[in-house]
């Protein structure tokens, strides 16, 4: 399910073999290889075994849940005791399980966040920050340090330093500044956490405040590189600054675009350890991925149903890596 | 722990390591575990979760150990360590009762009595309120303390044989007599935290302790947050209220019990169960108990005279007890208990106890349906 990664698959036999390089040579169709022995080896070895371990670590797994899904198994035992049951898995995820939907949704609400409120404000700061203000390298480090953080940690400074009812540090400042003890009381303090819609609202706040540090620096390394003439050409035609940026540098920066929408989409895909970290996604956090986890892991794993929900993931999933996949290869041979 | 393994080896001359895993991880991967390369022996629950793994082929009967050890404990406790095959798997420990544990100087400042029944109960939680307290402390966001309150609520309403039996499958979460434990608890929630989900028990412990919640409904172990030992000295605690129904004598609770099970794949097969039966002896009790002032032996014949005050209090009340039961998520099918199931229906009461309760038990009961039959 890594998409951006994946290599086009060159099948081991194909490597490395003899090049035909007779084309439009009067009929030439003497194939001479230019290869020792020792060559071919090494080109085997080098494309196979990429080959080979993408395979083994991709493909066989992708293939193994998908095949899993349809089945039920507590992941006790051999494989004899693997039980197939066609689309039962997929009809009790549509009908019967209640968070499945809502993780659907969180999922959509998460990625829609991301691209229209995240990724823009990284990419505004980006642009702030390569006018070579005063500062900016202070202001890029402190932006760039939530990135250095797995999610894993930020889940645990926010849901527990700073969302926590009682003991964070919202609600204390709310008490301290307002005066009112309310805050900080069971019952009548704000439960950031524990209230649904609210605990969403919260954690993608939290979630936002380290992707935008990483798309600040992945757009800011973009900005770097635009040759500064082009940006004097658009002065000397009486460009003003946002006619600079959506006319000239933004289209200029197309693959770095690509890049950001790309990482973006990933990035609210594979969201899990924030919120397992916070509540297992539970409450109003559920995700398709921690639905996966708390399926699989465990005494008695619903190994067959918690692959047809990371089935569900990967077709969600599949759209962008296409569209990816289609951009680069595109690209590639001009 | 380390000093009971240290008295098995002398008494024995058998080395034993210990292999220390947090429990949560512990928990989550036992399966992968016990199926790969094992340590001998290993902590687990008794009740359904010992039944399910010996079902599976992945402990080692140690009957004949019991046949040695079986006068150190009550036929409870065999009952409890029994498979479904009728061989025992398990070596019960420890264990603790789930209760109302509240602060004696509250009650003694405020002039507090302890409630007996569900209405002396509720008069004592308008108390609390009048006096700006939250009667009973609760937090839920782990999903699992819930459990303990639909126990109770459910083995004093509809008795400790219904509820063992809805637990295993034979009765359906949509009869109406587990609909009305829910619609019970709705009505008894005014009396609880009102935001429970975005806490976990350690947080609402310290509610109690801090005195900003009058009790706590929780197993003793709520007993480590008071890290002070003149606050621990002042933690008490009682049985949960009765209910006034015909179940109110069976004064049943939940007692999880704390063990040892013996891996199927065991090198040491011997070693591990001579280590049982030290393990099973009041001696190897009363030394871990010393460190862990929460729990009580499961050993009939512990030694009480060094347990402390709080800790008679809990084998009193254990004692006391017709039923015993091991807690929902140790009593009932794994993959129905877990974060994937009843965790997140629970939380889903929680967060809007006045929903119609048929469909939201409706929906309970299709999960447990749509679960594949235990092999």
């Amino acid at each position: 399910m890594s998409a951006n990664a994946a290599p086009p698959i060159t099948p081991p036999g194909q490597a490395g073999g003899v090049i035909p390089v007779s084309r439009g040579r009067r009929g030439n169709t003497r194939r001479f290889s230019l290869l020792t022995r020792r060559d071919r080896l090494t080109l085997t070895l080098m494309v196979g075994l990429p080959a080979f371990v993408h395979i083994l670590l991709i493909w066989v797994p992708t293939l193994g849940s998908i095949l899993l899904s349809f089945t039920s198994w507590n992941g006790i035992g051999g494989l004899e005791r693997i039980k197939w049951i066609g689309l039962k898995n997929y009809q009790v995820l549509a009908t019967v399980y209640p968070p499945f939907w809502p993780a659907v949704q969180h999922n959509l609400l998460w990625l829609a966040v991301f691209l229209l409120i995240a990724t823009p404000l990284g990419m505004l700061l980006a642009v702030i920050l390569d006018q070579n203000i005063r500062g900016s390298r202070i202001y890029q480090s402190v932006l760039y340090m939530p990135v250095v953080l797995s999610l894993a940690i930020v889940g645990f400074i926010w849901g527990y330093l700073i969302y926590s009812p009682g003991d964070g540090f919202i609600n204390n400042a709310l008490a301290a500044v307002t005066g009112n003890p309310d805050f900080v009381k069971p019952g009548t303090q704000i439960d950031w956490i524990g209230t649904k819609g609210l605990n969403l609202a919260a954690v993608l706040v939290a979630a936002s405040w380290r992707h935008v540090g990483y798309i600040m620096v992945l757009y800011l390394a973009g900005l770097k590189s635009v040759d500064n003439t082009l940006r004097e050409a658009a002065a000397i035609d009486g460009a003003n600054a946002r006619q600079t940026f959506f006319r000239v540098i933004f289209p200029v920066l197309a693959p770095i675009n690509v890049v950001v929408l790309v990482v973006t989409i990933i990035e609210s895909l594979r969201a899990f350890d924030i919120v397992y970290v916070i509540n297992k996604g539970l409450n109003g956090l559920e995700l398709l991925s921690v639905m996966i986890v708390t399926n699989l892991l465990g005494e008695a794993s619903l190994v067959g149903f918690g692959s047809a929900i990371a089935v569900v993931l990967l077709l969600i999933s599949i759209g962008p890596i296409i569209l990816y996949l289609y951009r680069t290869m595109r690209e590639g041979p001009e | 722990m380390q000093a009971v393994v240290d008295g098995f080896t002398k008494s024995t001359g058998i080395p034993v390591n210990v292999n220390t895993v947090e429990h949560g991880k512990f928990q989550d991967t036992i399966n992968a575990y016990l199926q790969a390369t094992p340590d001998d022996a290993f902590t687990w629950f008794a009740g359904y979760r010992m039944r399910f793994f010996a079902g599976q082929g992945l402990a080692t009967d140690i009957s004949d150990v019991w046949g040695t050890i079986a006068a150190n404990y009550t036929d409870a406790f065999k009952t409890a360590s029994t498979g479904d095959d009728g061989k025992q798997y398990f070596i019960p420990f420890y264990n603790y009762p789930w209760v109302v544990i509240y602060r004696k100087s509250v009650f003694a400042d405020k002039g507090y009595a302890i409630p007996k029944t569900i209405d002396e109960f509720k008069a004592l939680g308008d108390k609390m309120k009048a006096d700006g307290l939250i009667p009973l402390a609760f937090g839920d966001k782990d999903g699992w303390p819930a459990m303990g309150t639909f126990d109770i609520l459910n083995m004093r309403m509809n008795g400790y044989d219904f509820h063992v039996n809805l637990m295993a499958g034979k009765e359906k979460w949509t009869d109406p007599k587990t609909q009305a434990v829910f619609a019970k608890w709705a009505e008894l929630l005014p009396y609880f935290d009102p935001q429970p989900l975005g806490k976990t028990w350690q947080e609402s412990a310290q509610d109690m302790i801090s005195g900003k919640a009058g009790m706590y409904f929780l197993g003793t172990f709520a007993g480590e947050q008071a890290s002070d030992p003149a606050v621990h000295d002042d933690l008490d605690f009682f049985p949960f209220p009765t209910l006034g129904t015909e179940y109110d004598a069976e004064m049943a609770i939940d007692a999880p019990i704390d063990g040892f099970m013996v891996s199927a794949k065991a090198k040491n097969v011997d070693g591990a169960k001579a280590f049982m039966e030290y393990l099973a002896s009041a001696e190897a009790q009363g030394i871990f108990l010393t460190s862990s002032p929460n729990n009580v032996a499961a050993a009939k014949n512990a030694d009480t005279s060094k347990y402390t005050p709080f800790q008679l209090k809990m084998a009193e009340i254990i004692g006391a007890s017709g039923k015993i039961a091991q807690f929902l998520d140790r009593d009932t099918r794994p993959d129905f208990a877990g974060a994937n199931g009843m965790q997140g229906f629970l939380q889903t009461f929680l967060g809007e106890p006045t929903q119609d309760l048929g469909k939201f038990l409706q929906g309970v009961q299709d999960f447990y349906d749509s679960l594949p039959p235990v092999a």
